[in-house]
């Protein structure tokens, strides 16, 4: 057991566990923070994708002692505005096209897609089609073309 | 009995000529409360005309949806709704919520009947109500279909109570109110909300009143497209599974499975030191293997790893693809009907294992104490779970509470309670609350399948009619032993269906005949094969749909006509027709393509629903062979339009929604995902060896259109498009390809994955993610 310090959606956060622990667990088993999704453990599925500085993750094949306290983990729970409370626009969109189904997955396609725009972004160019070929984020109710639709719509007021 | 009837609008006709009344009751309670019976009523057989008619078979006479209907009339609880003195409404969903909508879709029932705004109906899952006997299993399509009087009827009861009240109190007849937006009004000005009524409204006994349902004409909300009521929980995490729930002291569990479906434990010969590992609290022996508990799940899979067990035999420790093929073919029923003096197609179709397996895998939480037990999960079969978890615990059944949570995803997989009985099982042995949680690799690997099935089919053709079409389907037996069973096969016995089992009934009930094809006769077989089985979304109907349609494109070829002139003049309705017109319409049937691409169009009936979709498929090979790290790319459907008639569409936002999840199934069972039985277990144990439609699979142009109203009625459309789109996209492949496909999905041939091994029976989670940041 050893102590590790880190800040998730904006709050500093310590907790006790062994090094070896996966952050996906350290959040969702020891701080409750549940929106990051189990659905495979091995970084295929992508329902647990969550953001470090800024970038697409997926916790549950990140050691937490790789985790540094300069680190900021943000999960679907922390991408809203923390001042006004109001949703960021692909939460707006995902609404708009009404895209979730069961929704597991959902809040890793948010997340995902996110970091899919700006990552297209700082390449100087819009998400296409291309794009949403490389998003490997499962959905087993096949909610996929809504999820395009959707990225699309936020992309326009991002 | 009192008569409660609600005001009557201007140029509205007399309810006693034109409406049907409706059965309810007022319920005693200290706020206005009322209720329905479950029940339905039975639809009239389908006439059928032009070519050569077919008897009408089973399912055209009585379908899967309507035989749960009838068994549920004579037994059935009641349903109720409360009115709260805030306004709002509440009610408690007999059916399972698993992503298809049921909680909006019964909202909307509730807030058009009433005239409230939806956002003060609340919905939610009821827990199991032994008294509900069969009428709380969601499955078959059945939901709306079975409760769309029963809830509008308990809605229209408050109503007419409402303006009863308002217009006593008031001293004015209650036909003068008129009521909008959760408050009554009369014709002076005299304004009250619903909840300012709650208490006045209140019944001080229980009992039976009559009520009239709103005509459609009148219907605002219903047929409206509308956003899921938990699509905000959904965006912002706050929606909750099982495993989102906080349970005192409910660890996280696993198991540690066998490297064979149904193996059992002989001994371990480590138990102390993986006892003795950081986190763990619990290691014990149960049937299925052995159960770990620990501070975290990254800590159970450790110690699930770490076992060292030694292994008895499973049930069907020798199976592989090919022996399970062997037995079927050799169990295949014959055909009957030779080919004299007419041409025929004979033509076999072999279907591979398939996996129901949702993203959310199986999971409950149990806190199993001396005298009860607390069960919590996405459970379709509510009253079964809670039986056989009192049977197995030996315990009474009002005893054990079983709670049924918002499930992420179903396809079949939850109408077994298969995680429940386990937790349950765990938490008794451990004397603890557990959180179990099966690995992605136990849920692929021994989570329940939709089985292997082979479809034989011979259609005999003479002077430009089809004389006789037959279908012999004979699959790996399909477990339904989720309790509705008995009452099933006992409504079944009186229907003109014969003396036949359960799985039968289900096929005959289900599998109609909309082609006038003469002489018609489908039957299946089943081998009784020891594998974890269940229904998957659609059932039978997407094997042996697609079979039937893979042949209707070859009788087309044979009798020289295009393979949708040809389906519009077999098809036996003008309802039939408008779907499969409409989508060759907006899909514009018969475009240039270029070689290597091409069109197909199929069509499917059940649930009292049509659908229609028309597919365009890229089988080139700068398209096949696209490189994509560990998936498979393979033809890819460009382009699917799917038309849906759901006879009366409540939610055409939901039913849309679930239409494009039908279609994106379908890709999948015609394309690349099956399971690999090999030595008496799937080798398939990650999404990305099970390969499910993928953001690279799927359709880039992919439009629904659904159909307006055509009977007043909803059918069933939750899974109806699966058959139609499987169809769709084998019947492109073919006409692209050249060759009618046979085996599918049509990549099983080749197996595109490296399997991971069976012991330790789940994978360790890598440890490389941050050099995958994007
Ligand atoms: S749970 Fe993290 S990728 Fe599947
Ligand atoms: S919405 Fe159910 S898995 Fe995506």
């Amino acid at each position: 057991m050893s102590q590790h310090t880190f800040t998730v959606n904006g709050k500093q956060v310590t907790v006790d566990t062994d090094d070896k622990v996966r952050l996906l667990w350290v959040l969702r088993d020891l701080l409750g923070i549940t929106g990051p999704k189990y659905g495979c453990g091995i970084n295929v599925c992508k329902a647990c994708t969550s953001h470090i500085n800024g970038k697409a993750f997926n916790p549950c094949s990140v050691p937490v002692s790789a985790i540094g306290p300069d680190d900021e983990i943000t999960t679907i729970e922390g991408i809203a505005d923390p001042a006004t409370g109001a949703l960021h626009p692909m939460q707006e969109a995902w609404l708009e096209q009404d895209v979730a189904q069961c929704g597991y997955c959902q809040p890793g396609q948010i997340m995902a897609a996110i970091a899919k725009v700006k990552q297209a972004r700082s390449e100087g160019r819009e998400i296409s089609d291309a794009d949403f070929d490389e998003i490997r984020n499962i959905c087993r109710c096949g909610t996929y073309s809504r999820i395009r639709d959707a990225v699309r719509t936020a992309a326009a007021k991002m | 009995m009192a008569h409660q009837r609600r005001s009557r609008r201007p140029g509205e006709q007399s309810p006693a000529l034109e409406r049907r009344r409706f059965l309810g009751y007022l319920l005693a309670a200290p706020t206005l409360a009322v209720a329905a019976r479950l029940g339905g009523d039975l639809a009239a057989p389908a006439p059928a005309s032009a070519a050569i008619p077919s008897l009408p078979g089973p399912a055209d006479i009585i379908d899967l949806g309507d035989a749960l209907t009838l068994a549920a009339a004579p037994t059935s609880g009641l349903i109720a709704i409360q009115l709260n003195r805030d306004g709002s409404v509440s009610f408690a969903v007999p059916r399972a919520e698993v992503g298809q909508g049921i909680t909006t879709t019964i909202a909307m029932l509730i807030a058009e009947e009433l005239d409230l705004p939806l956002s003060k109906v609340g919905v939610n899952l009821a827990d199991a109500r032994p008294e509900l006997v069969f009428n709380q299993l969601t499955g078959g399509s059945n939901s709306v279909r079975s409760l769309f009087h029963p809830v509008r009827t308990a809605a229209a009861v408050a109503r007419a109570r409402l303006l009863v009240t308002a217009a006593e109190q008031w001293k004015v007849d209650p036909a003068t109110l008129t009521m909008s937006e959760g408050v009554i009004r009369s014709r002076s000005g005299h304004t009250a909300s619903y909840g300012s009524l709650a208490e006045a409204a209140a019944s001080p006994r229980t009992e039976e009143v009559s009520a009239t349902l709103k005509d459609p004409s009148e219907f605002t909300l219903i047929g409206r497209p509308t956003t899921r009521i938990d699509a905000l929980d959904a965006v912002t995490g706050r929606k909750q599974f099982t495993l989102d729930l906080q349970v005192p002291n409910a660890l996280p569990t696993m198991i540690c499975r066998p490297p064979t479906i149904n193996g059992t434990v002989r001994s371990v010969a480590n138990l102390a030191e993986v006892t003795a590992m950081p986190g763990v609290t619990d290691v014990v022996t149960v049937s299925s293997g052995v159960a770990v508990r620990a501070a975290t799940f990254g800590q159970c899979i450790d110690a699930v790893r770490a076992l060292r067990v030694d292994w008895g035999p499973g049930t069907v420790d020798g199976e592989t693809d090919a022996s399970v093929e062997e037995k079927l073919r050799a169990a295949t029923l014959p055909l009957a009907v030779p080919p004299v003096l007419t041409q025929s197609i004979d033509a076999e179709f072999v279907f591979a294992f398939a996996s129901n397996s949702a993203l959310e895998t199986n999971c409950a939480i149990a806190d199993v104490r001396p005298d009860g037990a607390e069960i919590w999960s996405g459970l379709k079969s509510p009253i079964v779970a809670q039986e056989q978890i009192a049977a197995m615990l030996g315990l009474p059944i009002p005893a054990v509470k079983v709670h049924v949570v918002t499930g992420g995803g179903s396809f079949g997989r939850k109408l077994f309670s298969d995680a429940a009985l386990e937790a349950a099982e765990v938490s008794k042995a451990m004397g603890k609350p557990v959180k179990l949680m099966w690995h992605r690799a136990d849920d692929s690997r021994h989570g329940r399948t939709h089985p292997m099935s082979i479809s034989r089919i011979r259609a005999n053709y003479a002077l430009g009619n089809v004389v006789s079409y037959e279908q012999r389907h004979t699959s790996v037996t399909t477990d339904f032993g989720h309790g509705l069973g008995e009452i099933l096969t006992a409504v079944a016995a009186k229907l003109p269906v014969g003396d036949v089992g359960f799985s039968q009934t289900v096929f005959l009930l289900s599998q109609s005949m909309p082609y006038n094809f003469g002489a018609t006769t489908q039957l299946l077989n089943e081998v009784p094969l020891k594998f974890h089985t269940a229904s998957m979304r659609n059932v039978y109907s997407p094997n042996v749909v697609c079979a039937r349609e893979l042949v209707i494109d070859q009788l087309a070829a044979k009798m020289g006509q295009d393979p949708l002139t040809f389906r519009r003049g077999f098809l036996k309705e003008d309802r039939f027709r408008a779907v499969l017109d409409k989508a060759a319409e907006v899909g514009e049937w018969g475009r240039e393509l270029p070689d290597g691409m091409a069109q197909g169009i199929a069509f499917h009936w059940e649930y009292k629903s049509a659908s229609a979709v028309l597919m365009e498929i890229d089988c080139r090979p700068e398209t096949v062979n696209r490189k994509i790290r560990d998936a498979v790319a393979g033809p890819r459907v460009t382009r699917a339009v799917a038309v849906v008639d759901a006879g009366l569409p409540i939610n055409p936002r939901g039913l849309e929604a679930q239409t494009i999840g039908c279609v994106n199934d379908g890709i999948a069972l015609a394309l690349t995902s099956s399971l690999h039985i090999d030595n008496g277990l799937p080798l398939e144990a990650s999404w990305d060896n099970y390969f499910y439609t993928r953001q690279w699979n799927t359709p880039p142009e992919l439009e629904v259109v659904v159909m307006p109203a055509t009977t007043g009625e909803p059918g069933g459309a939750g899974e109806l498009a699966v058959a139609s789109s499987f169809a769709a996209a084998a019947c492109a492949y073919g006409r692209a390809v050249g060759q009618m496909p046979t085996r599918f999905p049509i990549n099983h041939g080749t197996l595109s994955f490296e399997p991971k091994p069976k012991v330790p029976p789940v994978p360790e989670s890598p440890v490389d993610g941050l050099a995958y940041t994007f």
